[in-house]
């Protein structure tokens, strides 16, 4: 293997754990979702503030997902947030919303009242999640777009990238995109209801619900993804064969069987999610689902990202032109700046150590009533 | 037809109006972060609870206008690949490395760090939470870093070469990318000045309390912070500012005779201290202003520190001509010789496509040799014609003077504050100067719009100074998108801004009928 495809392969992977990060803290927006169910003003207030000190984490994952994706394979960049422009647009306008909603929902002066900014934070949760599901979608179902580079030295139209007229709203309308989507929004759910029973205390009527919620929306989930999974791996796909893309058909199944630890991967993700959910609903005293479940999330996205780039296979099949399809290989940036990122990169560990190091001292205990009533800062 | 000129102006107009936007919340981040930290480490020493209060007062204004910057900041981030995503590709080999630096080691560190200084009072020591407030600010200040050597970049692209093969550019030297002194400049009086504009925000809020006679102790403290961090950031702003002018006249000198208002320059060329420009319908090129005080020789002393030096105006730049201290004319290349060269770039750049096809290995390598020797002046090649270079001279001339006048008062507001404080502190009670204290945060906001309102528009029509115009940069996307999109975004930004300062104003307001240096909380 040349270094150049051992970065890009590299990346791709970064890439991926990013992405299995974001999706992990999307509990946040699921949490969100959650805002409007029947709760009472404290129970609103403690979900708030929960969800209000990790909300930042998810927003800078966004926004490094999408600057790693730039500095590594920006025709990706490129073509798909130009081309899709109404599905990022409609992500960014959510989480716009969101970023200020913690901060001024309550605030005296405020204009626009409480329940005005909770429902921001409702469209994040719910507008947010789908739509970044959709966009995942489109790394396996493709999109209706053309590359042409040599466009740049037409001065009259210079787009080297060319998307269908919808620019997105077809991928928002593409049912094997939607139901990934809400495989994702209802994970987030679930996601929330471990991260709640983790993270809040001092009331155990409202554990105990969210137990309940774990399971229900779990299931909701389950029933969900296995549907796409196994959409997905009927699928034909695109795959770089001597310098061309040939569709092969359920190409998603062989890269996982050719690849198998993704295969045992993925698996053990499988489990590990479930085994969250089902001790969270049937042990009253366990706390620890988040951890199982997350992990075990993680692990499910970062395979599915695999399993759409490695193997010369187009993580952005092109539906109208097999040709101007991206792969890794096609896509990325050059060795040079491959190299300097991944110097840079080095660095991650070192940010996740801080990160968990400040968050075990400012989670030792759980979130109260009592807690927040002393807080200098609430939401 | 393609409308690629309405998909240009509209794209641009709403990365103007985000990046404006954003500009509105973020220096009063990056400003009051380190104003914050220094009134926490005056608590952490002395000891007294008093600097505790006002250390908190402060750090809740700061999270009202932190959660804005966010939200802009976000769309402008994804912006490069939704409106310009030619220029994602051209030149994304290089810019995107700063955006994903500027996530990694600055985001993750404010994210982190932020919720420490909010929540971590009572659950951290008081070195942590000191140290975590410190860190916020390095964070703030770092992420700025990153933004900025990237802008700088695009105004002064180096470190880098085109491969043909890809049609586009690839990074060669991450160092000159990073650490170039545009881009090292750029930053230092970017962060200056928000020093500056958060130095006159706690001057201006505490002069209110001053006004009101309320927490008149905690005003007055306040006050005498941000006056050293303001009259800090300001001279540096300035300083730094002439260094940034002496750089523009080297790598964009088409800005600086913008800016100026000089259409046709010459030996010992003077400086406008205030002017008014012709309407352009009646402005030539030898007389462009209707009105206007100038400092003889000013401008050939301040940018070349000789007073018989040449500045080059804006016609002198198109043909190419400058002139000796003798009045000898010189020529260079004119613009219409850089668009032959830029387009004899394009069609080496063409061929050598053609011949790639073709697998003719010799042609190629003849062909990229032609656009290695051309490429200085590729975007030279698109410009219908030499004018189209000429960016919008008013916008630059008034952008710059008004950013210019306001700092020199601001200089002397930051002087005449900190006299007050230490020799007459009765006088900073009086209404008079509690108004100026409270209008010159006008002040300070509008000279800041105004200096970045300069950078951007001298700078047209280059999106990458002589190798990309905007006009090339862009996405293939309906004008009616860009439209929609940007007047929701103008209702969101207006309607969060309008939010944020309602909130600032009852916060501030009911804060000021409590006690400020004894908090309940």
């Amino acid at each position: 293997m040349e270094t150049i495809e051992l970065l890009q392969a590299y990346w791709w992977l970064l890439i991926a754990v990013l992405g299995a990060a974001l999706v992990f803290l999307l509990f946040v927006q699921g949490g969100q979702s959650m805002l409007f169910s029947k709760t009472s003003y404290e129970e609103r207030q403690l979900m708030i503030n929960s969800l209000g000190r990790k909300w930042e984490f998810t927003f800078t994952t966004l926004v490094v997902f999408g600057g790693a994706f730039f500095a590594s394979f920006p025709l990706f960049y490129s073509t798909s947030f130009g081309g899709a422009y109404w599905l990022w647009m409609l992500i960014l306008l959510s989480f716009v919303l969101q970023a200020v909603s913690y901060e001024f929902r309550r605030k005296k002066g405020n204009i626009y009242g409480t329940r005005v900014y909770d429902a921001f934070l409702m469209f994040n949760g719910l507008v947010g999640c789908v739509l970044l599901g959709v966009a995942v979608g489109m790394l396996f179902f493709g999109g209706a777009f053309t590359i042409t580079k040599t466009n740049i030295l037409d001065a009259n139209a210079p787009v080297i990238s060319q998307w269908a007229a919808t620019h997105g709203l077809e991928a928002i309308a593409c049912w094997k995109n939607l139901l990934l989507g809400f495989a994702v929004f209802f994970l987030a759910r679930t996601m929330a209801s471990l991260y709640f029973i983790n993270n809040i205390g001092g009331d155990e009527i409202f554990t105990a619900r969210m137990r309940r919620y774990s399971l229900i929306n779990g299931l909701v989930f389950a029933v969900l993804f296995v549907a796409f999974l196994v959409v997905l791996l009927l699928s034909d796909g695109l795959r770089e064969t001597n310098g061309a893309f040939v569709t092969e058909k359920y190409l998603y199944f062989h890269n996982l069987i050719s690849m198998w630890w993704l295969g045992i991967i993925l698996l053990a993700g499988v489990v590990a999610v479930l085994y969250g959910i089902f001790r969270s609903a049937f042990d009253k005293r366990w706390r620890a689902g988040i951890w199982y479940a997350g992990f075990g999330v993680a692990a499910v996205v970062a395979v599915l990202f695999c399993i759409a780039g490695y193997g010369s296979t187009a993580y952005l099949p092109s539906t109208v032109d097999a040709a101007s399809s991206l792969s890794i290989a096609n896509s990325s940036s050059s060795l040079f700046t491959l190299t300097v990122m991944s110097w840079v990169s080095l660095i991650v560990p070192f940010v996740l150590a801080y990160i968990w190091y400040v968050w075990s001292k400012m989670n030792a205990k759980q979130l109260t009533e009592d807690e927040l009533k002393e807080e200098f800062h609430q939401y | 037809m393609y409308d690629l000129i309405g998909v240009v102006d509209w794209s641009r107009a709403q990365f103007a109006l985000t990046a404006m936007y954003h500009w509105l919340f973020v220096p009063l981040t990056i400003g009051l972060a380190l104003i914050i930290a220094i009134m926490e480490t005056l608590y952490v020493r002395t000891g007294q609870e008093r600097w505790k209060g006002i250390t908190k007062f402060w750090m809740t204004l700061f999270g009202i206008n932190f959660a804005c910057g966010i939200a802009t900041g976000l769309i402008l981030e994804f912006e490069f690949g939704t409106n310009w995503s030619n220029y994602s590709w051209f030149v994304g080999d290089i810019f995107g490395a700063p955006l994903a630096i500027e996530g990694l080691l600055a985001f993750f560190m404010e994210a982190t760090f932020v919720a420490v200084m909010f929540f971590g009072w009572n659950k951290v020591s008081r070195g942590f939470h000191l140290a975590s407030t410190w860190l916020t600010a390095l964070g703030v200040s770092l992420s700025a870093l990153w933004i900025l050597v990237a802008n700088a970049w695009m105004q002064h692209p180096v470190g880098m070469e085109f491969d043909p093969a890809q049609m586009r550019n690839v990074m060669s030297d991450f160092w000159t990318v990073a650490f170039n002194s545009f881009a090292i400049n750029k930053f230092m009086h970017t962060t200056f000045s928000a020093w500056t504009l958060a130095g006159v925000f706690v001057i201006g809020v505490s002069s209110w309390l001053l006004l009101r006679k309320r927490n008149i102790s905690a005003a007055l403290s306040s006050i005498k912070v941000g006056a050293w961090v303001g009259l800090a950031g300001i001279v540096l702003t300035l300083s730094t500012g002439h260094g940034s002018a002496a750089l523009v006249s080297r790598v964009q000198p088409m800005k600086l005779a913008a800016m100026e208002g000089l259409y046709r320059g010459k030996a010992g060329q003077d400086l406008v201290a205030i002017g008014v420009l012709k309407p352009e319908s009646n402005r030539t090129p030898d007389d462009p202003m209707a009105f206007s005080i100038d400092l003889p020789k000013g401008l050939s002393y301040l940018i070349y520190s000789d007073g018989e030096h040449f500045v080059p105006g804006v016609y002198d730049l198109i043909d190419g001509i400058s002139l000796t201290a003798d009045g000898d004319t010189l020529r260079g290349l004119s613009y219409a010789e850089k668009m032959e060269i830029g387009r004899r770039a394009q069609d080496a750049l063409r061929d050598y496509d053609n011949a790639r096809k073709a697998d003719d290995k010799e042609a190629m390598d003849v062909a990229a040799a032609a656009v290695k020797e051309n490429f200085a002046y590729f975007g030279y090649g698109y410009l219908p014609t030499p004018e189209a270079a000429i960016p919008n001279v008013a916008l630059s001339f008034y952008s710059f003077h008004i950013m210019v006048i306001a700092g020199g008062y601001l200089l002397l507001l930051f002087i005449a504050v900190l006299f007050f404080c230490y020799r007459k502190a009765e006088i900073l009670k009086r209404p008079w100067m509690c108004w100026i204290g409270i209008l010159s945060i006008a002040v300070v906001w509008i000279c800041s719009q105004a200096g970045w309102v300069l950078a951007e528009v001298g700078r047209q029509p280059w999106v990458i100074q002589d190798l990309m115009p905007t006009s090339a940069a862009i996405s293939g996307i309906p004008t009616y998108s860009v439209k929609l999109t940007f007047w929701m975004f103008a209702a969101i930004f207006t309607g969060l801004l309008i939010a944020e300062i309602s909130i600032m104003l009852r916060y501030i307001s009911s804060a000021s009928k409590s006690d400020i240096e004894n908090p309940k909380h």
